[in-house]
């Protein structure tokens, strides 16, 4: 095979053009080129994720590298940060191999591990990150997600110790004394509902005192899936004080609720929690400004007897991989270039991925991907490729449809299916 | 007629006058001395009881059994349940035993939701965490109406700890419904955020037990545990009950025919002194009685039709 | 159910001063049969029959002076038919001071049909006491009985097709007093 055509493509919303896939790159030799057609579709750069969770090692019954990935490639992404908390914990230079391994062999896009910052995700002692950092994985990202670095003695360490190998810490912003059995959050819905609630000053407060401490210290800090309009104005004002700092929201926080919990169906339970309307108008305005740098799904698969089940005891987490961009073209209108900033080129930059969230001129490696953005689709939870079916969207049309996902240069999804 | 009775807003005003007129009757009937009636011969009514609840459950066996219906108590202690069986695959076998009502008790709000989905049958909620409690409250509204002769325009304060309170939760519903004024009276800890948007507009909020108690038809009293001060909702049982605590000497502030309303059981001494909670205002025993009632009339309008 | 024209084959059965006629032979029927009415109790069975109840009592002082008492015996919860109809609100029991034991009880309703209204109302009446005995009274019998029940003392025998309906109308609960027949015999059933 000699590369791809796609012919009168979109780059990133411009006007109609012909784009060269050949040997890994972009390139501008369309001699014996595959020709795809591909007016009416936008090509951006290979969506790039900061926050998933694969599952591999320990629930592969929910999810594995693999079916992550494919499902990862049919969302449009050509690179995942994978999260550490899966069993063992990814809080060694072995686990951590392990996992960039096994994305390595399943070959659908590039799983980039997330280690762990404390030693199985305990809080007490600091992991050996720095062993992590020079493994084969090559990690930068350490993140206890899931839980909050939370004392704040061994946080400004962390913020401090990873600069080493210009590190970066990505915070679970949940004040543990204040979210204590929380279910939702803490509002009228609450109230009204029985939940015990997660107030929203429990994430904020953890991120004011985390912007101070990087600040304090001079590193970079990640907040991830900032979920309310107070945490929105913490990091507005760090931003605009120069601090290093970083922050990702979810596509459910800029769309979904705390209206849906009144089901009691447990695919409406995520951690940090649906928030209220004006929550997601003020993330929607963060994200668009830049004062929330990125979107990233926290693609969390669960096994059907952890939803299937009381509110109370489900687990936290919903899928997003296939849905994310459909998501925030519904949100943000099909505003393609804002969408390659928030969705690839960020990501990529904040994580170090080199190759990715790149332009896509010749000469470029061709991680892209292609949009049709005139397709609706109805979610059918059935259909997606991730091993779990917790999907809030199920049933809801949505609009846009990945038709096809290269990872440097090699299809890893072709007419809308993914190639293996 | 509804299907199922999960919360007290599954009720308007016209059904849950039906439920209390019907109750009335059904009261009526626990005077004579067959009682045992032949509505729901060859009904099947589950209890479904993850908590203990002696007195609910007992309440609920009574009513379907004046009723004829067959009863079959499902408690997770000693069942499967406490092996590990989930909620699903329990409603799953219930639904294969032709149940044709579940009575479900919770300490996961919105159990009874989640079951609903799964089961054919009528679902009727026992208590379901910090949720709801909505037969309660009917007998609650079934005793006011009896002792005071009606409920539109009553004033009624629920006085403890709204927060953990299902019996409160359904309270404020049920009562708004049919027309009373519901204040709500506590320490600033404990009563929920957003309570009267919640739930509804009207209901008040006051942190003064005694300036409330002058301008009120009804004062119902909450349980409230002792281990709450663990978790600093008050700094101790002594400071709670000089505060929030009903004797002799603020029962004296209520007016003349105002009743006192205790859910139970009691903490006597904490929440309620015993010589308010024997006097001749308090109804506490009659709630009881009043209790099988107001089930008995849930579960004729919910079973005794075409499915 | 009723087309347009169903309204055309309504007719009137009794007139009010008919029915007031059937109500007085009816209470001089019952004075003569149970030798002026002592140790007799009138229960009308909801909701028509309540009414009725109280307007034969009514006339039975008028002739004779004599105070039979009267109450009502709801049956809802004795029917056999429930679960082919939506829930049914429950009417009142009311049994007169002094009870039924050992009295004569004279059963009151509007339409004798099936039968099956007048057994649920003999299981009912079992379960709040135990009088000396029964006796049936309906302004109406329209036949197709399906159980062994007969009436004590009938205001009208109204042959009737199954298709066809008997609608009673009292002041006290429809605002004027006559008896309907309507729906074509014959008809579409």
């Amino acid at each position: 095979m000699s590369g791809f055509l796609l012919k009168g493509v979109s780059v990133v919303g411009g006007a109609p053009t012909d784009l060269v896939i050949r040997d890994g790159v972009i390139s501008a030799d369309k001699s014996g080129a595959e020709v795809i057609d591909a007016a009416g579709l936008v090509a951006l750069p290979g969506l790039v994720d900061l926050h998933t969770h694969l599952r591999e090692p320990g629930r592969e019954d929910a999810e594995t590298v693999e079916t992550g990935s494919r499902a990862a490639a049919l969302g449009g992404y050509t690179a995942v940060c994978a999260m550490a908390n899966t069993s063992p914990v990814a809080d060694t230079a072995g686990v951590v191999e392990q996992v960039w391994r096994l994305g390595r062999e399943a070959g659908l896009v590039d799983v980039q591990p997330i280690g762990a910052v404390t030693v199985g995700l305990a809080g007490k002692q600091l992991a050996e990150v720095g062993a992590m950092a020079t493994s084969a994985a090559n990690v930068r990202i350490f993140s206890d997600d899931g839980f909050c670095v939370a004392d704040p003695r061994l946080m400004r360490r962390a913020l401090e110790y990873v600069k080493a190998f210009d590190g970066i810490i990505a915070q679970h912003a949940e004040e543990p004394r204040l979210t204590e059995g929380a279910q939702m959050h803490e509002g009228e819905v609450s109230t009204r509902l029985g939940l015990t609630g997660w107030p929203a000053v429990a994430e904020e407060a953890i991120i004011a005192r985390d912007v101070l401490l990087a600040e304090h210290v001079g590193s970079r800090l990640h907040v991830c899936h900032v979920s309310t309009a107070g945490s929105v104005e913490v990091l507005r004002q760090a931003k605009a004080r120069g601090v290093r700092v970083t922050a990702e929201v979810t596509p459910h926080h800029l769309l979904l609720t705390d209206e849906l919990a009144a089901s009691y169906d447990p695919v409406f339970k995520v951690n940090p929690p649906l928030r209220t309307s004006s929550d997601v108008a003020a993330l929607r305005e963060a994200l668009v400004e830049g004062v929330i740098d990125v979107v990233a799904t926290d693609h969390a698969p669960h096994a059907v007897e952890d939803k299937e089940c009381e509110w109370a005891y489900a687990r936290p987490g919903m899928l997003g991989l296939e849905t994310a961009l459909s998501i925030v073209i519904s949100v943000l209108g099909e505003r393609w270039d804002l969408i390659a900033d928030r969705m690839s080129r960020t990501p990529a930059r904040i994580a170090g991925l080199a190759g990715h969230g790149t332009d896509l001129a010749v000469g470029s490696p061709a991680n892209l991907t292609l949009v049709d953005p005139s397709a609706r689709r109805v979610v059918d939870p059935a259909e997606l490729a991730s091993r779990s079916r917790n999907t809030p969207y199920s049933g809801t049309t949505l609009p846009g449809r990945i038709v096809a996902t290269f990872l440097r240069g090699e299809p890893t999804v072709l007419d809308g299916k993914a190639v293996k | 007629m509804i299907k199922h009775l999960r919360s007290a807003a599954d009720l308007d005003a016209a059904t849950a006058t039906l439920i209390l007129d019907t109750a009335a009757e059904m009261a009526a009937l626990a005077g004579r001395e067959v009682k045992k009636l032949p509505t729901l011969r060859g009904r099947t009514v589950v209890n479904l009881f993850y908590e203990d609840s002696t007195r609910t459950r007992i309440s609920f066996e009574a009513a379907a059994k004046r009723l004829s219906a067959d009863v079959i108590n499902f408690s997770a202690k000693g069942s499967s349940v406490s092996k590990g069986e989930s909620l699903k695959d329990t409603a799953l076998t219930l639904q294969a035993m032709g149940a044709d009502a579940v009575v479900i008790r919770h300490s996961a709000s919105g159990a009874p939701h989640r079951l609903a989905s799964w089961v054919d049958g009528s679902v009727i909620n026992a208590g379901d965490g910090t949720h709801e409690h909505p037969t309660q409250a009917l007998l609650d509204a079934y005793t006011m109406r009896s002792r005071l002769g009606r409920l539109d325009g009553l004033k009624v304060a629920i006085v403890g700890d709204v927060l953990h309170s299902r019996v409160a939760r359904s309270n404020v519903l049920l009562l708004s419904t049919l027309g009373a004024q519901v204040t709500l009276v506590g320490p600033p800890t404990l009563i929920p955020v957003d309570i009267a948007a919640a739930l509804e507009p009207k209901t008040k909020v006051s942190y003064d037990l005694d300036s409330v108690l002058p301008d009120m038809d009804v004062v119902m009293m909450l349980r409230v545990q002792t281990e709450r001060m663990q978790d600093s909702y008050f700094p101790s049982a002594r400071e709670y009950s000089r505060r929030y605590g009903l004797d002799l000497a603020r029962m004296r502030k209520l007016p003349e025919h105002a009743i006192v309303m205790h859910p139970g059981p009691m903490n006597r001494g904490m929440e309620i002194t015993p010589e308010v909670a024997d006097s001749s205002r308090s109804t506490i025993v009659e709630q009881v009685a009043n209790g099988v009632s107001a089930r008995m009339a849930v579960l004729y309008l919910l079973l005794g039709g075409k499915a | 159910m009723a087309s347009p024209r169903a309204d055309t084959t309504s007719k009137i059965i009794l007139s009010g001063s008919d029915l007031h006629r059937v109500v007085d032979r009816i209470a001089h029927q019952i004075l003569e049969k149970t030798s002026g009415a002592t140790g007799t109790v009138l229960l009308g069975i909801p909701t028509r029959g309540v009414p009725l109840a109280q307007r034969l009592a009514a006339r039975i002082h008028a002739f004779e002076d004599i105070d039979v008492p009267v109450g009502s015996l709801d049956i809802t919860l004795y029917r056999d038919d429930l679960r082919l109809h939506a829930t049914r609100a429950l009417g009142k029991t009311e049994l007169p001071g002094g009870g039924i034991d050992g009295r004569r009880v004279i059963l009151v309703d509007d339409v004798l049909f099936s039968g099956r209204t007048v057994r649920a109302a003999l299981d009912a009446l079992n379960d709040v006491g135990r009088p000396s005995s029964v006796q049936l009274a309906v302004l109406v019998d329209r036949g197709h009985r399906q159980l062994p029940i007969r009436a004590d003392y009938v205001g009208k025998n109204i042959p009737t097709a199954l298709s066809e309906s008997v609608r009673v109308s009292l002041t006290e609960t429809d605002g004027l007093d006559e008896v309907n027949l309507t729906g074509a015999p014959g008809g579409e059933a």
